[in-house]
């Protein structure tokens, strides 16, 4: 079972590629909006990304309203 | 499409419609790759009619208020169905609302009925707001676990009534919703819609856009939304046409739901039309020179023949690819909610796929204009929808001016605001906010606007006084929220934004302390309702005898300041 931390690098890393942005850009408490400078739609594009490395389904619904990785890995987290 | 000039309320209309289209398809639910739900009217109307009985058995009765607070599937429209049959009001709220301003419009609506799922209770009903709501006595909650806590709410699966329910009728000017257009976090705005106004819309749009049995509307914009509720639940089912409900908007299933229902008809806020724009200008630019060459000419080819008007066969067949990835069915794609740029538009239309590029307000009960695509026009909103007056007031020397309408789709009034309501609608006339021309063809060209307020790509509304209260305890002399294009008017609807207006107190500095408290506070706004930039101004804010700001005369002051350099980044 993976600890919450891992479970948030994983998201961080998996976010660094899909966005391609530099190693070490992004950290737990980042705002993934402002910080990547992407909208909605590009955030659901992740999810899918996220269900398939984790197995998991995430309802759109889990992440409403959610605009930080550490939050992220929670909502993660309780399904895993 | 049933005659709805004989029909007094919209309850009346799908009562019906349900009979006359029993065996037909009118929903489809799926979630992800699975279908989950296939309903002919009949399945609807045996879902419906027990949850009917069971509201009136639980005492819900003509006028009683009843919310809706769901994301777009089937239980939606079946619940809105038994509120409309039962001669209740319905009040659609934003599933996307944080639980508190849900309580709160819950409270202001004195809805006495909640129908949500239990996602959406989970987290209402532990939510701070939910003591001071006393109105809501019943909730009925959906597909909760076996095990669910479920807080005083009750199942909405089990919640059914054994005999038939009895039809109450309404008149055609009683209210039929009350949708909110904004007002979350000040002075909330229910748009008071009566049956007329919805009946007299439905028979105006599909003189232009029309449903039959057959037809596959895809629906995504949320359905409390007023154009989703027409063309995503009223306008179909009056016509035997079938709704197709995705339970996950990611993109990919979005698009695979374009060919796996073979969609006739889809609603679209203008931030996902250029998601998929992106999207496919991204596989022209990877195709090899030679196929590029002649995608090219056949778009061109394409472009001469659709100039005066759709020939939608003949695209089809010049662009086969390009038109079976959206199903090869697609008549329309309506945009709608808010602007849509003239480029975004054209490239589609190029492709063979007509955008109905609109305008429209809730207040006015939903669509204003739209274009006609006789023949399309990427640089208007389209003409006057049947029955629509438009007018164009105090026009300046190149035609433009503010937008005012009338027609009998027009709101009855804001919900416990006749203020409001009179400043809003003057002998009839709506008066829109909104800045724009008629050209000598009698299109709709939109060019800014006249109120304080932004709207998103994503079609949200954003009124500054809603947000202001997130930075009210600021540790500075005062401050107040602005569109930008409020202070500094430009003539673009696109990209607009808000900004804080701060009067420092006497020898205090704009320094990195104060600017990390605005930022900290402007991350817990969701994320299209943050400002954009700062203003400084070292003056006392104008205020009335109340000690209310004038925002108009502030926004004067602020006008004579450069926006370039006035605005400073966050």
């Amino acid at each position: 079972m993976r600890t919450l931390e891992q479970t948030t690098q994983e998201i961080i890393e998996l976010a660094t590629e899909h966005f391609r942005v530099p190693r070490g850009t992004l950290a737990p408490g980042d705002d993934f909006f402002k910080k990547l400078g992407i909208d909605s739609l590009q955030t659901l594009e992740m999810l899918s990304r996220l269900e398939n490395h984790f197995g998991i389904e995430l309802p759109d619904y889990e992440v409403q309203g959610v605009s930080d990785f550490k939050t992220l890995a929670e909502r993660i987290q309780s399904r895993l | 499409m049933l005659d709805l000039s004989k029909y007094q309320s919209v309850g009346e209309a799908l009562k019906d419609a349900l009979d006359q289209f029993a065996d037909e398809v009118c929903l489809i639910e799926a979630d992800r790759e699975r279908e989950k739900e296939r309903l002919t009217y009949r399945d609807f109307k045996e879902r419906a009619h027990p949850l009917a009985k069971a509201l009136q058995a639980a005492g819900f009765s003509s006028g009683d208020r009843a919310a809706i607070i769901m994301t777009n599937q089937s239980k939606w429209l079946i619940s809105a169905y038994a509120i409309f049959f039962t001669g209740g009001v319905l009040v659609p709220l934003d599933y996307k609302l944080s639980p508190d301003e849900q309580w709160q419009l819950l409270k202001h609506s004195s809805a006495t009925f909640l129908i949500t799922e239990y996602p959406i209770w989970r987290q209402l009903s532990v939510s701070a707001g939910r003591a001071p709501a006393t109105n809501v006595r019943t909730v009925l909650v959906t597909e909760a676990p076996s095990n669910a806590e479920l807080a005083g709410a009750q199942r909405w699966e089990e919640v059914r009534g054994a005999e038939e329910p009895a039809f109450v009728p309404r008149k055609r000017n009683d209210t039929a919703s009350i949708v909110y257009s904004s007002g979350t976090g000040g002075r909330p705005k229910g748009c008071m819609i009566t049956h007329e106004n919805y009946l007299e819309q439905c028979v105006a749009l599909t003189s232009i856009y029309p449903f039959w049995p057959g037809v596959r509307y895809l629906s995504i914009l949320p359905t409390n939304h007023a154009i989703d509720f027409m063309v995503g639940f009223f306008g179909p089912f009056t016509c035997g046409a079938a709704v197709v409900h995705l339970r996950t908007l990611r993109p990919e299933y979005v698009r695979e739901a374009f060919s796996k229902y073979k969609i006739t008809y889809v609603s679209l806020v203008p931030l996902v039309l250029k998601n998929l724009q992106k999207g496919l200008q991204a596989r022209f630019d990877a195709l090899p020179p030679g196929k590029r060459k002649l995608f090219n000419a056949l778009v061109a080819v394409n472009k001469a023949l659709t100039k005066s008007q759709p020939r939608l066969g003949i695209s089809r067949r010049l662009l086969k690819q390009v038109h079976e990835a959206f199903g090869a069915e697609l008549r329309a794609i309506i945009v709608g909610g808010a602007f849509t740029e003239p480029q975004t538009l054209q490239f589609f239309y190029d492709l063979g796929l007509p955008v109905a590029n609109g305008y429209g307000l809730t207040e006015a009960g939903t669509a204003i204009t739209v274009n006609d695509l006789k023949p399309f026009r990427a640089d208007t909103v389209g003409k006057p929808l049947p029955g629509m007056e438009v007018r164009i007031v105090n026009p300046a020397s190149d035609g433009v001016g503010e937008v005012i309408v009338r027609s009998k789709t027009i709101m009855s009034g804001y919900l416990n605001d006749p203020e409001l309501t009179a400043e809003t609608v003057v002998d009839g006339w709506l008066q829109t906010g909104d800045l724009g021309r008629l050209d000598g063809t009698g299109h709709l060209q939109l060019s800014g606007r006249k109120k304080n307020m932004i709207v998103t790509e994503e079609g949200k509304n954003i009124y500054p006084e809603d947000i202001e209260k997130v930075f009210e305890s600021l540790p500075v002399k005062e401050l107040c929220v602005f569109a930008a294009n409020y202070i500094w008017p430009k003539r673009s609807m696109v990209g607009e934004q808000l900004v804080l207006v701060v009067h420092l107190e006497s020898g205090q500095q704009y320094n990195e302390e104060l600017k990390r408290e605005i930022n900290a506070r402007n991350n817990r706004l969701l994320n299209y309702k943050r400002i954009h930039g700062v203003v400084l101004l070292d003056e006392d804010f104008p205020r009335t005898a109340s000690l209310k700001i004038k925002r108009n005369v502030l926004a004067e002051r602020l006008a004579r300041f450069d926006s370039a350099t006035a605005i400073l980044p966050l």
